[in-house]
């Protein structure tokens, strides 16, 4: 089982209207054609979607992992960017 | 017991399972990950079409058999599938030549079904075109990609229908039981169906830059128990559990 002349795509389900495309993995395929179809048959066989997306991995720009201190650190202490600190009158009930 | 309509569902039935039997020896093998997993899923419609046949078919006899006993117990002269379904898989383009000729005539036969008399037979036809629907798609890519992709795919998939050809004809084969099962509005007239399934294949044969094969001879005989030396193998292999252990279960 050789792969080597398919470029590799990444899966986004999305399992009911109304929410958001997820990513689920990847998979290899000649094409965006061949690529829906083989997310049918990899990633939707127990009913997880109603819609399916596919994006080249190639054309995917992920940060850094050597950013992680300087991207995602200073957000530790912020505390107050959680809503948190708000009296919600009871009649709102669970937001 | 209606006698005509257990033959007539076995033939249905038998179709699928050898079908299905047939795909699902590509598990493992498959030319790569996703195709094998595509393949394997399409394996299991079929087997799953024939359990759903045979239970029916069971109770049509009312004999107190169950499906596994329908399906795992009879010889090869009591299967009534198409000679093209029992043939070995070959190279990827055979089975795909295979997959793409008698998927788009199930496919049609299905769209047919639908309007049966019998209340399962259209119930199960409905369902199950969904399936084929879809098994038509993939055959088709599959058909465009290695007709009009490299010289060695396009040899060996216009090698792969050559060979297909002399199978098709029993596919449109209208014999007594056929007649006697369209005249009571169970059955399906598949010579009405032969003028669909042709405009459909050649449209994707031309897309697919391949040369349409002569009609001729054709092999012939599945439908009423008589067999390719294949038929017998496969039976070998996928009844050897339940010969060997009567009633296991697992």
């Amino acid at each position: 089982m050789s792969n080597k002349d398919w470029p590799l795509w990444e899966i986004f389900i999305r399992s009911k209207s109304g929410l958001s495309h997820k990513h689920v993995g990847s998979l290899h395929a000649a094409d965006a054609e061949m690529a829906i179809n083989n997310a049918r048959d990899v990633y939707t066989r127990r009913q997880e979607g109603i819609s399916i997306w596919v994006v080249p991995s190639a054309a995917i720009t992920a940060s850094a992992p050597d950013g992680k201190d300087f991207l995602f650190d200073p957000a530790n202490d912020k505390v107050y960017r959680h809503p948190t600190f708000y009296e919600i009158p009871p009649e709102v009930g669970h937001m | 017991m209606n006698q005509d309509l257990f033959k007539f569902l076995l033939r249905w039935a038998d179709n699928s399972l050898i079908h299905g039997q047939r795909l699902a020896q590509w598990c493992g093998h498959g030319p790569a990950l996703e195709e094998d997993i595509a393949l394997t899923n399409t394996a299991l419609d079929y087997i799953g079409q024939a359990t759903n046949l045979y239970k029916y078919a069971a109770q049509i006899e009312g004999q107190g058999r169950d499906e596994d006993q329908i399906a795992f117990l009879r010889d090869e002269w009591e299967y009534y599938n198409l000679v093209l379904l029992e043939q070995p898989n070959g190279d990827y383009a055979f089975t795909m030549a295979r997959q793409f000729l008698f998927a788009t005539w199930y496919h049609l036969v299905l769209n047919e079904m639908m309007q049966s008399q019998d209340a399962f037979l259209s119930g199960f036809a409905e369902k199950s075109a969904k399936e084929l629907k879809y098994h038509v798609v993939h055959a088709r890519d599959w058909m465009l990609r290695m007709g009009d992709g490299t010289e060695e795919s396009h040899s060996r998939i216009q090698k792969a229908v050559d060979e297909v050809w002399a199978y098709l004809p029993e596919m449109f084969e209208m014999d007594e039981l056929d007649q006697r099962m369209l005249q009571q509005g169970i059955g399906v007239d598949l010579k009405k169906i032969q003028t669909q399934w042709r405009s459909q294949i050649e449209a994707v044969l031309t897309e697919a830059t391949l040369r349409i094969p002569a009609d001729g001879w054709g092999h012939t005989g599945g439908k009423n128990g008589k067999h390719s030396e294949h038929l017998g193998y496969i039976l070998a292999e996928m009844q050897y559990l339940q010969r060997t252990y009567p009633g296991a279960k697992w």
